[in-house]
């Protein structure tokens, strides 16, 4: 029973992962899920929590692949809960799994180039449920290439082949690993500051660094102080197009046209 | 007589438009994501070679934020109707409005929703998730489909009744104000959550003594380092990723490194 309720779960969190829509596969939704499946929701949040953080900035732009948090996400849990390792431990070991689990993605999607091809000719023959079909075709694998991994790994999670060879791993490199979890984060929050590319707007971020450092706002402070400083941005920016359309109007236009103008801004 | 595009095949592009990524492939990415998108309103509008021709030619490259896209099927969609009843609209047109609402649009999605609005909250529900709360999945969760399938109905909804008048719309301020107010949010919390939700410790011991009123003082690393500026480290460590991030390092390559820091670190007493 556990394992076709895993088996389901790991399928949502390929779909999701591909989609990029209902965000299934997001470490803090996928961890869950996965941990209710194997009976212990309470470790499957904080293990979500805690990898959610590390995989803030994994995101898709453009034709850029993201890091696979759905195979990571299901995976560790299975380490972590039926394999009886530490959070730590866990999150060390969604490293590598995210990196397996992109590898399989740019699998599939080079397979889905098949289907791809498979959808034209039914173009040609104006079958749209062909086209349909070929689509959803290219879903389902991105669905099992999480499902059959997720499986497999909790048939010998437990086992005390897998036990000792992790539990085998010196006392340094998991410390280390732990000491590396407190600052992981700071590569997601630089693929995030990245992507806004904005050099005029670290002003902002200097704000909220400051403000964290040397007071106690709580995040849902920041939020509304952020909203308010977004409010003034926009209100400057609205600002410095009125005068530039104004500049324009008074510098490029005829004397009589110029009249006409200050007259209806009386 | 073509016909006219009902609610009911508006609704199935909502629902479709949710699985556009769903065959994404290297070759032409969401293309096919998007033509099933605007099947329920091709064949509606079109038959035989007509309809042949309509499938074809959504079949052509397309890659843009998904959320945003909805917006393209819904222009499209209008565009196509038109098309179906006789309007002078070409193949190029279709496929140039399309590809010319690739980049813009992406432009407006991308920074709002991956770079402001799915952190934000992922911070939020992860923070409340690390206290073993199944809030904070909800928060997340919940949060951030209610936003996005906003996106997807008013999208398609607004696409469709605007149709190319949106096109025009785009490029103008409000697009513009909408992203960089976003962006000043995003990076205002991204700031605070550099400082809050990282932990640096350096207790290496730089000096001890025992002072005139007979107290151990201890200073370490990391008392100096307070006394500077708190949080300094990661601050370093984030604006170190940047860089590497922008010189085309990959992310996990980064994050392993990181790792060996930590090791490294702990192995030589520097962090704990």
């Amino acid at each position: 029973m556990t394992i076709v309720l895993l088996f389901i779960v790991a399928m949502i969190t390929g779909f999701a992962a591909v989609l990029d829509e209902a965000q299934f596969h997001r470490p803090v939704v996928a961890c869950t899920m996965t941990g209710a499946v194997l009976g212990d929701l309470t470790t499957g949040i904080i293990l979500g929590g805690t990898l959610e953080m590390m995989a803030l900035g994994w995101m898709n732009v453009g034709a850029a692949m993201a890091p696979d948090a759905a195979l990571a996400s299901v995976v560790s849990t299975i380490l972590v809960i039926v394999g009886h390792q530490s959070i730590g431990a866990g999150i060390a070991l969604a490293v590598p799994l995210a990196a397996a689990g992109q590898v399989l993605t740019i699998f599939v999607r080079t397979i889905t180039v098949f289907f791809q091809h498979m959808a034209d000719k039914y173009a040609e023959e104006g079958n749209y449920r062909g086209i349909e079909m070929c689509h959803w075709l290219g879903l389902l694998l991105q669905g099992l290439r999480v499902a059959i991994p997720s499986v497999a790994i909790y048939m010998v999670a437990g086992t005390d082949t897998v036990n000792n060879a992790l539990n085998s791993i010196p006392e340094v490199i998991t410390r280390g690993l732990q000491v590396a979890g407190g600052f992981i984060v700071v590569v997601g929050y630089a693929m995030v500051i990245n992507l806004m590319n904005a050099q005029k707007l670290m002003v902002y971020f200097f704000l909220g660094f400051l403000l964290a450092v040397f007071t106690n706002i709580n995040l849902i402070g920041f939020g509304a102080v952020g909203a308010i400083c977004a409010y003034f941005h926009i209100q400057t920016m609205q600002m410095n197009i009125d005068i530039e359309e104004a500049a324009k109007t008074g510098g490029g236009g005829g004397v009589e046209g110029d009249d006409i103008d200050d007259s209806d801004l009386m | 007589m073509a016909g006219k595009v009902t609610k009911d095949d508006l609704f199935w592009v909502f629902v479709k438009s949710n699985f556009l990524l769903g065959s994404f492939n290297f070759e032409r990415m969401q293309a096919m994501g998007f033509c099933v998108a605007m099947i329920p309103i091709l064949k509606r509008v079109y038959t035989g070679d007509d309809l042949k021709a309509a499938l074809r030619r959504h079949l052509e490259f397309f890659n843009t934020q998904p959320f945003v896209a909805a917006a393209i099927m819904g222009i499209i969609g209008a565009m196509e109707e038109k098309k179906a009843n006789g309007a002078d609209i070409s193949e190029a047109t279709l496929s140039g409005v399309k590809v010319g609402l690739i980049g813009p649009l992406a432009g407006v999605g991308d920074p709002i929703f991956w770079g402001t609005i799915r952190p934000v909250l992922a911070a939020l529900g992860a923070g409340v998730a690390l206290t073993g709360s199944l809030i904070g999945p909800f928060i997340f969760f919940i949060g951030f489909n209610i936003i996005r399938l906003a996106t997807h109905w008013y999208g398609v909804q607004y696409g469709y009744t605007q149709g190319t008048a949106l096109v025009e719309n785009i490029g103008g301020n409000q697009m513009r104000f909408l992203t960089e107010g976003a962006s000043v949010l995003g990076l205002l919390v991204m700031g605070a959550l550099v400082a809050k939700w990282t932990s640096v410790n350096m207790p290496l011991v730089i000096s001890e003594y025992t002072n005139s009123a007979g107290e151990h003082v201890v200073t370490t690393l990391q008392s100096i380092l307070d006394s500077l500026m708190p949080s300094i480290v990661p601050l370093l460590m984030t604006f170190a990723c940047m860089a590497l991030l922008k010189k085309g390092v990959n992310a996990l390559t980064i994050i392993v490194g990181l790792f060996a820091i930590g090791i490294i670190g702990y192995a030589i007493g520097l962090m704990a």
